[in-house]
């Protein structure tokens, strides 16, 4: 611990006011009881497909499509979540099933 | 008043038991990477405590590993500050998203922002809340359990990390796992294609132009500015 209790006490507490500013902004400007304007509306709509988008493709940005393994436990695994969803369109069982795929690939062949 | 406070009792329950299946992943994901997280708080001399406070106050998992450097650097709160907002601006997209669902539910509106982090938001903006659950109660449910996880997985980091001996290599994909069913969910709706593929292709854009470590915000902004000019299209 480098820093003492207080400056550690600070320091979460501006870490927690920063994201508590990215969180709390969007209901501040557009309060409950007033109706959003329609451009908001609409964001509110198409975005939360396109950020899901963006969730996967953050989790794997340190992939290395380059170097070895190339990637390929990633892909195996969504590629079998993607079967597997088209299959049994079980959410918990493709989320499990591409989990498990992708432990055993990583665990045995891509040591 | 009895009577109300027994009826609302039981609403919570049946809003648990509904919302509780929807969160598995999470505990999952949750308990990998807070213990991860509450052992790498004690390697620098955090005790669990510091690391629960953290993971209660803030509950923003990813800043919180990047805070770790800030912690054993020296004090700088305007920096950790500034840095926070940078990480965590893609939560300002999720209000915008939730904006709608989570109207006029009253004073646990408030807590529901305050815990609105990648997991919460892809499951409550992807599920319907059954007929039988009351709206608010059943994103509260998803919400309390998708924060408590976080706390619980960084306590037990902190106080028996160093003891885990499972082989849990790869067990983390479990929340890459979640984002790609849901999205996989939100694209039955058809509406909803021609949004996740700008999404997917805006985020691979600003990864190959800014790099793994500062790809969100240029992402965020790609992915505003092809569906704000592309609205007329997109809404037909």
């Amino acid at each position: 611990m480098q820093l003492t209790g207080l400056q550690t006490l600070i320091t979460i507490l501006a870490i927690a006011l920063g994201a508590m500013l990215t969180r709390f902004t969007p209901f501040f400007l557009f309060p409950d009881h007033k109706e959003p304007p329609k451009i908001i509306g609409y964001l509110g709509k198409m975005l939360p497909a396109a950020m899901m988008g963006l969730l996967v493709v953050y989790c794997l940005k340190d992939v290395s499509f380059l170097n070895s393994p190339h990637g390929i436990p990633e892909i195996v695994a969504i590629i079998s979540i993607i079967f597997l969803h088209k299959w049994k369109n079980n959410v918990l069982l493709s989320i499990g099933g591409g989990t498990a795929v992708y432990m055993i690939l990583v665990q045995t062949m891509f040591k | 008043m009895i009577q109300i406070q027994k009826n609302r009792r039981e609403k919570l329950k049946i809003a648990f038991k509904e919302a509780f299946p929807h969160t598995i992943p999470v505990l999952t994901g949750f308990l990998v990477l807070g213990i991860a997280y509450g052992v790498l708080m004690q390697s620098k001399g955090y005790s669990t405590f510091w690391a629960v406070l953290m993971s209660a106050v803030a509950f923003c998992g990813s800043m919180q590993f990047v805070a770790i450097t800030l912690l054993t650097v020296a004090f700088h709160p305007i920096q950790a500050f500034l840095l926070s907002i940078m990480v965590n601006a893609r939560h300002l997209f999720y209000g915008i998203s939730m904006l709608e669902k989570y109207k006029g539910l009253g004073k646990i509106r408030g807590f529901l922002i305050y815990t609105l982090c990648d997991e919460t938001f892809s499951i409550s903006s992807s599920v319907t809340p059954p007929k039988t659950v009351e709206r608010k109660y059943f994103f509260f449910a998803i919400s309390l359990l998708d924060y408590s996880y976080w706390i619980l997985g960084t306590f037990l980091g902190g106080m028996i990390g160093g003891f885990v001996s499972f082989n849990t290599e790869g067990l983390d994909f479990v929340l890459t796992a979640l984002f790609v069913v849901l999205f996989l969910e939100q694209m039955k709706n058809r509406k909803n294609i021609s949004s996740g593929i700008i999404g997917i292709v805006s985020s691979i854009l600003g990864l190959c132009l800014f790099g793994a470590g500062n790809m969100v915000i240029p992402s965020m902004l790609i992915i505003l500015a092809v569906l704000l000019l592309g609205k007329g299209k997109l809404c037909s």
